[in-house]
């Protein structure tokens, strides 16, 4: 067949779907109203897992472990601890702060409380130098401890190493609740794309009854099978992009609502904040992504609806 | 054009439709083929529609063997065969006009092509002036001739009719018979099956006899055996 016929087809089977989408009006609300809920749970799954793993990073990069110097380690000294730690495999970077930074860092930290800062003041500077380390990975932080709990290391320490170890409970706490919210969206997602698959087999097969007698008369008027599928699976592709229109205008509004009436912007660890910026920054990903399931939900569902209907007789008995 | 050879089609619970049927159709030919209700006219004609398979046997229609024929060509089959059903299949949300276009609609045929086609084809049936009327607003016989103008629009080497004078009185029997014909002198092979005693006995046809699923008689021009 030549390209022309193929377009000549194509436009036919196009005009022939559009034209049912608008007669199975409710048929259709349904249907889509389905792919509606399915795209919209799929969205904010993405978005809730883009946050978490967002606060996680966050609260991760905050983990340090701080050493405190005595007075009388030497200059020398320090910068041979220093250049022994940024050799250790886990350690990001290390950072020296004097004696006179950690004062400032006090002082501006207790700005308001005029007495704290009367009383540091008098005295010498009571306040020890440290080390910052940062590590690459705040779950293997045994290296590190294992350098500095070295008695050599360990005499030139003025007290207990710092381990921010409250901070690590609560990271696995959120990296455990994370893993269960993808797992249960996940789940959630496969059940609702099931559903709205079903709904949409039953949404054509009605199309089909009812169409029956037509669609008889075209096989035997040798329409092939693509001439009879194509306008089905035309409508339930206009099904997949509206609901996908639909979900993204739903989560729009949604972020728009709460960002002006969260003022904290914060419900517990969904930082409501970085959700809309994601969503904004990923925009037309997400309105791809968003049509692209729906496509894919509505034209599988229907081819697999219509071909039961479209088999030729095979056999050679009744 | 048309071979059958010791065609057998049994169905699981009626039994045997045909047995070994053998018929052989020359092109331009006209055939009527005769029997009782139930005789296996009908089974004759899905089987050349390929709407059923035999279940042994060799047909082969315009130079296709139905043993090799895949699924996926059986629409290209279908349209170089006209069919006219007993009970017209007629799209009655669709005009006679677009009843006609469809069948071409179907087969990619431009839309310039289809409104230069249609008026022709519904001229030769006699419908020209009924292109904007409905299936619902016609007579049984003008009904058939719609049926047959899309059975012939996408010019088929073959027109296979399957009872169409079946519902219709006298006077509309012959008006379809008369358009076959003409379709016939156009070089159309034409195959009929009818029970209508006046119209076998008048056209003065070779006449095929199905009985029992078997041919009990083939004349080349044949009377009507009512025993």
């Amino acid at each position: 067949m030549s390209l022309r016929r193929h377009l000549i087809t194509f436009e036919r089977i196009t005009r022939t779907g559009v034209i049912n989408f608008v007669r199975n009006t409710w048929l259709a609300i349904a249907a889509i109203a389905m792919i509606t809920i399915t795209l919209t749970i799929v969205l904010f799954l993405i978005i809730t897992n883009a946050t978490f793993t967002n606060t996680i990073a966050q609260i991760t990069d905050r983990i340090d472990v701080s050493v405190y110097l005595k007075d009388e380690v030497t200059e020398p000294q320090k910068d041979n601890l220093i250049s022994q730690l940024k050799s250790i495999d886990n350690v990001k970077s290390v950072r020296y702060i004097s004696k006179a930074e950690a004062l400032k860092i006090y002082q501006q930290q207790n700005r308001d409380d005029i007495d704290l800062l009367v009383a540091i003041s008098q005295t010498d500077n009571p306040l020890p130098a440290s080390l910052q380390i940062k590590p690459d990975d705040p779950n293997r932080l045994q290296t590190i401890k294992d350098f500095l709990e070295k008695t050599e290391i360990k005499k030139l320490q003025s007290e207990e190493t710092s381990y921010s170890g409250d901070r690590k409970v609560a990271i696995d706490k959120i990296t455990k609740a994370t893993r269960f919210f993808r797992q249960a969206g996940i789940a959630g997602v496969a059940v609702f794309i099931v559903v709205s698959m079903l709904i949409i087999f039953n949404t054509i097969r009605m199309a089909i009854f009812n169409r029956r007698e037509e669609l008889g008369i075209m096989r035997l008027l040798g329409a092939t099978t693509w001439y009879i599928r194509g306008p089905f699976v035309v409508e339930t592709v206009i099904y997949g992009i509206l609901a996908a229109i639909i979900s993204v205008t739903i989560c729009n509004l949604v972020f728009n609502i709460s960002a002006s009436t969260f003022e904290a912007s914060s419900l517990g660890l969904l930082d409501i904040n970085y959700s809309s910026q994601y969503f904004a920054q990923h925009f037309w990903v997400i309105v791809g992504l968003q049509l692209l399931i729906g496509v894919i939900v509505g034209s599988v569902s229907s081819i697999i609806a219509t071909r039961r209907y479209l088999k030729f007789k095979s056999q050679t008995g009744d | 054009m048309i071979l059958l050879d010791r065609v057998t089609k049994t169905y699981d619970r009626r039994g045997s439709a045909l047995l070994r049927v053998s018929l052989h159709v020359e092109p331009k030919e006209f055939v009527i083929i005769v029997g009782p209700s139930g005789a296996g006219k009908s089974t004759l004609l899905k089987l050349l529609t390929r709407e059923e398979k035999p279940t042994s046997g060799k047909i082969i229609v315009g130079g296709i063997d139905y043993e090799t024929l895949k699924d996926r060509d059986i629409p290209m089959l279908r349209r170089r065969i006209g069919v006219v059903f007993q009970d017209f299949k007629l799209l009655s949300n669709k005009t006679v006009f677009e009843n006609v276009a469809f069948a071409l609609e179907i087969a990619s045929i431009s839309n310039k092509e289809i409104r230069h086609t249609v008026p022709k084809v519904l001229d030769i049936v006699g419908l020209k002036g009924k292109e904007n009327s409905y299936p619902t607003e016609l007579s049984g016989g003008e009904r058939q001739r719609v049926a047959i103008a899309r059975a012939v629009v996408r010019q088929p080497k073959i027109l296979l009719a399957d009872e169409p004078t079946g519902n219709l009185d006298p006077k509309h029997a012959w008006d379809v018979v008369g358009v076959l014909e003409k379709i016939n002198r156009f070089g159309t092979t034409v195959l009929l099956t009818t029970h209508n005693q006046d119209i076998v006995n008048n056209l003065k046809r070779r006449v095929v006899t199905i009985k029992d699923g078997q041919i009990t008689s083939d004349k080349a021009v044949g009377r009507y055996k009512s025993s």
